[in-house]
């Protein structure tokens, strides 16, 4: 790949970086970047993704966008309102960056469709809003060895870690069950500082783009819990599981189960 | 001997918003009885009806996670910080 006189302009500032340089600008150029849920994780991520100019990038999302979403889903405008996230963050994307092609998933990541999706994919980048589909996606990513920059976040907190089979612990290995339906309040109940997203989701953009680059040390065995109130960021040690049913030495997951039965839910109580 | 306790966001309603907690406990099975002594109602939300804390919530000691130390009976001693981290899943 020969980087274009407009390339080599657009990406500079990062060319610069000894660290990147015009061979860690093709490694972008070539990623492919899946990134599920475009909300106040996904919108941060996926925008700094396509300024970066990460070539292929999936965009897994079902809802549309509301008026209530803009205070920390910046990629979109008030002339969204009512557009499918993926469309609408595809039409946005296209204009920070015509290199970066955007793929649109307008659904629900199943167990039936997930494997099919992630397939393609060098990196996946967890920005979902629920418990089953967290769950779903760290199983998915362990049988098809998958790349996850996970990021959740809570009111003022936030957590991040990068998930990579055999170098590190898994989702399940640091919470191997998940709570009750109805003990966590979802951000439409609970609230969340628009900003606060953006931390998080821009800790998942940066491990995102040192896995693609291969650089530095990948957050992999170590949960990064962000308090915004008092703005500490803490590391917490996460050891592998040797017992976790998914990553462990004796694994009792193989295939995809049933997500929402896991977490008590039914499929039509998912937020 | 003081023990510094952080308490994450979902349980802070129990304990008037605060997120520093001091406590004296020498092992974690005490330190959760101290803190249900001080903010009734939070055992519950750490412990399941057996007593045994929840497969969602961790507890670290010194950024430790007790489940690979001796779990409830790891001890505490005088400048040790335990945190309460539970899973959580906002991201919308």
């Amino acid at each position: 790949m020969n980087l274009t006189d407009d390339q080599i302009e657009r990406y500079s500032r990062q060319i610069l970086l000894p660290h990147v340089g015009g061979i860690g600008q093709e490694k972008l150029l070539s990623a492919k970047v899946l990134i599920i849920g475009a909300g106040g994780l996904g919108s941060p991520i996926a925008a700094y993704m396509a300024g970066a100019g990460i070539g292929t990038l999936g965009i897994v999302d079902s809802d549309v966008v509301e008026l209530s979403n803009l205070h920390r889903q910046i990629i979109y405008s008030s002339d969204d309102i009512g557009k499918k996230k993926a469309i609408a963050a595809q039409d946005r994307l296209q204009k920070v960056n015509p290199d970066t092609k955007v793929i649109p998933y307008v659904l629900r990541l199943t167990s039936e469709n997930i494997m099919d999706i992630i397939k393609d994919y060098d990196v996946i980048v967890d920005g979902s809003d629920n418990f089953p589909t967290r769950y779903l996606v760290n199983d998915a990513c362990i049988l098809a060895k998958k790349a996850l920059v996970h990021g959740a976040f809570f009111r003022f907190e936030g957590q991040a870690m990068v998930i990579k089979l055999n170098e590190g612990p898994c989702y399940r290995c640091l919470f191997p069950e998940p709570p009750p339906p109805g003990t966590v309040p979802s951000c439409q109940e609970a609230g969340i500082l628009g900003a606060l997203a953006g931390v998080i989701g821009l800790i998942q953009a940066t491990e995102t783009l040192k896995l693609i680059l291969e650089i530095g040390e990948p957050l992999v065995g170590e949960l990064i819990v962000f308090d915004a109130l008092e703005m500490s960021f803490r590391k917490i040690k996460i050891p592998r599981d040797k017992d976790c049913p998914i990553c462990g030495e004796n694994p009792t997951i193989t295939e995809l189960i049933d997500y929402e039965w896991f977490c008590g839910l039914k499929a039509d109580e998912i937020a | 001997m003081t023990i510094k306790v952080r308490i994450p966001q979902p349980l802070q309603k129990l304990t008037d918003g605060k997120g520093l907690i001091e406590a004296s406990a020498s092992d974690v099975k005490s330190l959760i009885d101290e803190l249900e002594g001080k903010f009734p109602g939070i055992k519950d939300r750490i412990c399941d009806q057996t007593g045994k804390i929840r497969r969602f919530i961790n507890i670290y000691v010194n950024e430790e996670d007790i489940r690979f130390l001796q779990g409830e009976t790891t001890s505490l001693k005088d400048g040790y910080e335990v945190s309460i981290v539970p899973a959580i899943a906002g991201g919308k």
